[in-house]
């Protein structure tokens, strides 16, 4: 009870003095998370509305993939991308293990299952709805996903919002591939890990406090801006 | 283009799950004017109109158009019997099929809010099209139909949902399309406006066409007896 | 709009990564106790100034850190596991091996000290009364140096752990995490001083036995071998090497203390 008091107290410390590290490692975090929830949509997003309008013989056996690998455990994709991006890996020419890259690859990989699936499911919904009309007007496949995506803007606005969640709380596999590197690749995630490690319980919950504070102020936004919208009303 | 018509329909039908739910059908339609379709409910109309179009799997038979398939899909709107709102507004609604034909898209706009004015959704342009009344979701869809100016049009029961005052605007509306060279096939429980726009019409009982004829000859001198008993509002076996 | 939206933060982020760093930097693997001293935080802003170098610290296990070198990943390394740097060396994964420095071992235990080891005659004694008395007693368990530190002091103390009961306690942790446990068990613990002295949930627990020379632990610095590797940068592992052995280094390593305790003696050759 104590250490949550003064986790809490800290906390609004930190942020009222705008504490230097908190400020550079809460940025590394959202740019990091940033990056890979925008590359993780433009892969996951398509790949739903594809499987939503397309019928074809393995359908049914990938959706079901795509669900359970929503259950992906973090430290297994931390472990893959860290061996095939070891100097002695596949990819270890490109110098990327320990790099805030390879922290947005293990991000995308843990994201895109969650959110084609979430997308998946109010793509298919409305497929359902449309599927008479955009049928009868002998539109192309490629037609029907950009109709889709656009008008189910706001369930993909969801969609990304679960898959924004996953990421920015995620420590284990951003923790192996990146190392965890001061002012390198520390994020908030792991320096929360870091300070439980030594004990420093208040420091940990302070951050942790930030980390949530973050993540409710960037779902706020998003939601704002979605309001704003011209077209805003369903 | 070469022309759509005559479109030569010999055994056709669909079935679901083995079930045959309409056919087999043989027909020839041609010429122009309007084609109504009637028969009681479940009789098989709303199948028949899809199947036609192409949006029903042919289980059996053939359905030939004078011209290759491709042309002759490109040509046709269809008009739902619950029509399907897009989750965009009113205008955006209607200007859809123009968009998705490539025009540009200030042009697509202004058509589009052209026949909104023409169906009376003028003053709504910019409205979410899901808040729509009924008869106003109907007026979209129609309009919606017409903007690409398709060569066939099918309706299924398109002023369901209509007051008469609607019901005239719209008649009028299909009367002018019909007139300019647009084929109708439109379905209907209203044997007034059976009446007002068929020149020919199919009869449809159990899933076959029953019996099938111009207007004048089907309305005054009904072959079979079904028919008659249809025509006097009985009910039909 | 929500397209703007998507792509602002794309260009925030190319803005962010055209703004690479100016001066150098190199990667350096070390062990979790290192770390927890908390020395790093001294050393790293020096060199920065002095060499113009940005030492990226990956704080892993022993085991860890020597297979990071192994592989290529990083450009040194630097751990307190004499067997295990010996043989990183004869493999020809590292160039060669040079101490720096060393600190010790201490043995942590609930402050009433169930077993009695404050007067042991030696580390190996205060083990075996903690054995005799089956006090609760957590291990890392980890394969890490401070780990193999313990597995030996049990050796000499006629002890096998792996056939002790249920109050010997592997946890596969890194320092700070077993200590927690060992924290909240009340148990007792072998643990780098630094570590200790740095560790912020004491509770019950104190300092109980020190002192025993076999409780010395060298720190080592083994730079990766270029040959094996031609991306590491070796010649920033030798000018680094040369700093952490220079009389700068051994000023500040020296007089490096926490709670006004020393920890470290400069030692290098
Ligand atoms: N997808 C389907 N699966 C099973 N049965 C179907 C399906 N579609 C239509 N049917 C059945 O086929 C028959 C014809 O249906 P259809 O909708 O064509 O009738 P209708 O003449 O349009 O009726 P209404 O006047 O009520 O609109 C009905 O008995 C209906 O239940
Ligand atoms: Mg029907």
């Amino acid at each position: 009870m104590g250490d949550l008091w003064s986790g809490l107290t800290q906390a609004f410390w930190l942020v009222v003095t705008l504490d230097k590290e908190l400020v550079e490692i809460s940025w590394r975090s959202l740019r990091i998370t940033l990056s890979a929830l925008v590359l993780a949509s433009a892969i996951a997003m398509p790949l739903a509305a594809f499987l939503a309008v397309r019928r074809f013989r393995a359908r049914r056996a990938f959706i079901a993939v795509m669900n359970a690998l929503m259950g992906l455990p973090p430290v297994v994709v931390g472990l893959v991308v860290y061996v095939l991006l070891s100097r002695s890996g596949p990819f270890g020419v490109l110098g990327l293990l320990f790099t805030p890259t390879a922290m947005i690859i293990a991000q995308i990989i843990i994201i895109v299952p969650l959110i084609a699936s979430i997308a998946h499911q109010s793509l298919r919904d409305l497929w359902q709805e449309y599927h008479d009309l955009l049928i009868s007007m002998n539109v192309t496949q490629w037609q029907k996903m950009k109709t889709l995506l656009w008008d189910a803007r706001r369930a993909l606005l969801t969609a990304a919002l679960a898959g924004f969640g996953r990421a920015i709380g995620e420590v284990g596999a951003i923790m192996i591939v990146g190392g965890n590197i001061d002012h390198a690749t520390r994020v908030l995630t792991t320096a929360i890990a870091l300070e439980t490690g030594k004990g420093n319980f208040a420091l940990a919950l302070s951050l942790g406090f930030v980390l949530i504070a973050l993540a409710v102020a960037v779902n706020l936004a998003i939601h704002w801006l979605g309001r704003t919208e011209r077209e805003g009303r369903w | 283009m070469s022309d759509m018509f005559p479109l030569k329909v010999t055994g056709a039908e669909t079935t679901r799950r083995g079930k045959r739910l309409v056919g087999p059908i043989d027909l020839t339609l041609d010429g122009q004017g309007t084609c109504v379709v009637i028969g009681p409910n479940g009789s098989g109309k709303t199948t028949f109109l899809r199947l036609l179009h192409g949006a029903a799997r042919l289980a059996g038979g053939e359905i030939r158009w004078s011209c290759p398939l491709e042309d002759a899909r490109h040509d046709q709107a269809f008009v739902f019997q619950s029509p399907v709102m897009l989750r965009r507004s009113v205008l955006d609604n209607i200007a859809y099929p123009l968009l998705m034909r490539g025009t540009a898209r200030a042009e697509a706009r202004e058509a589009a809010s052209n026949w909104a004015a023409r169906v009376g959704l003028g003053g709504m342009l910019s409205r979410a099209a899901t808040v729509l009344s009924g008869g106003e979701k109907q007026k979209l869809a129609l309009a919606r139909a017409l903007i690409a100016e398709p060569k066939l049009l099918f309706l299924d029961e398109p002023c369901a949902a209509l007051d008469g005052r609607a019901m005239r605007e719209i008649e009028s509306i299909l009367s002018q399309a019909a007139a300019s060279g647009t084929r109708l096939i439109l379905s209907t429980h209203d044997m007034g406006q059976a009446r007002r726009l068929a020149s020919r019409v199919v009869f449809l009982l159990h899933g076959k066409v029953h019996e099938a004829a111009a207007a004048e000859q089907f309305f005054d001198h009904p072959e079979t007896p079904q028919a008659r008993a249809f025509l006097n509002g009985d009910i039909v076996e | 709009m929500i397209r703007k939206f998507l792509i602002t933060p794309l260009f925030a982020i190319l803005a962010m990564s055209s703004m690479a760093q100016a001066q150098d930097v190199m990667k350096l693997a070390v062990t979790t106790s290192f770390h927890n001293s908390g020395l790093s935080d001294v050393l790293l802003p020096e060199i920065r100034k002095d060499l113009d170098l940005e030492v990226q610290l990956l704080v892993v296990g022993t085991g860890q850190a020597l297979k990071l070198g192994q592989e290529g990943d990083v450009d040194a390394i630097l751990v307190h596991s004499r067997k295990a740097e010996e043989a990183f060396v004869a493999d020809g994964f590292g160039t060669h091996r040079r101490e720096i420095m060393y600190n010790d071992f201490v043995v942590i235990g609930p402050g009433e000290d169930p077993a009695g080891i404050a007067g042991a005659a030696d580390a190996g004694d205060a083990l075996a009364r903690i054995a005799t008395q089956q006090s609760r007693f957590v291990s890392r368990g980890d394969d890490s140096g401070t780990h193999k530190k313990e597995r030996a002091l049990w050796q000499a103390a006629g002890v096998d752990p792996d056939a002790a009961g249920a109050w010997y306690n592997a946890v596969g942790a890194g320092m700070g995490a077993a200590l927690n446990t060992a924290s909240g068990m009340n148990a007792y613990i072998l643990s780098d001083r630094a570590s200790w002295l740095n560790f912020g949930n004491k509770g019950d627990l104190a300092l109980l036995y020190s002192g025993d020379p076999v409780l010395l632990n060298q720190y080592a610095y083994l730079p990766v071998n270029p040959e094996l590797h031609p991306h590491a940068k070796s010649d920033l592992a030798v000018a680094l090497e040369d700093w952490l052995t220079s009389e700068r280094a051994a000023a500040l390593i020296n007089e490096y203390k926490i709670n006004g305790e020393t920890l470290f003696t400069f030692n290098a050759q």
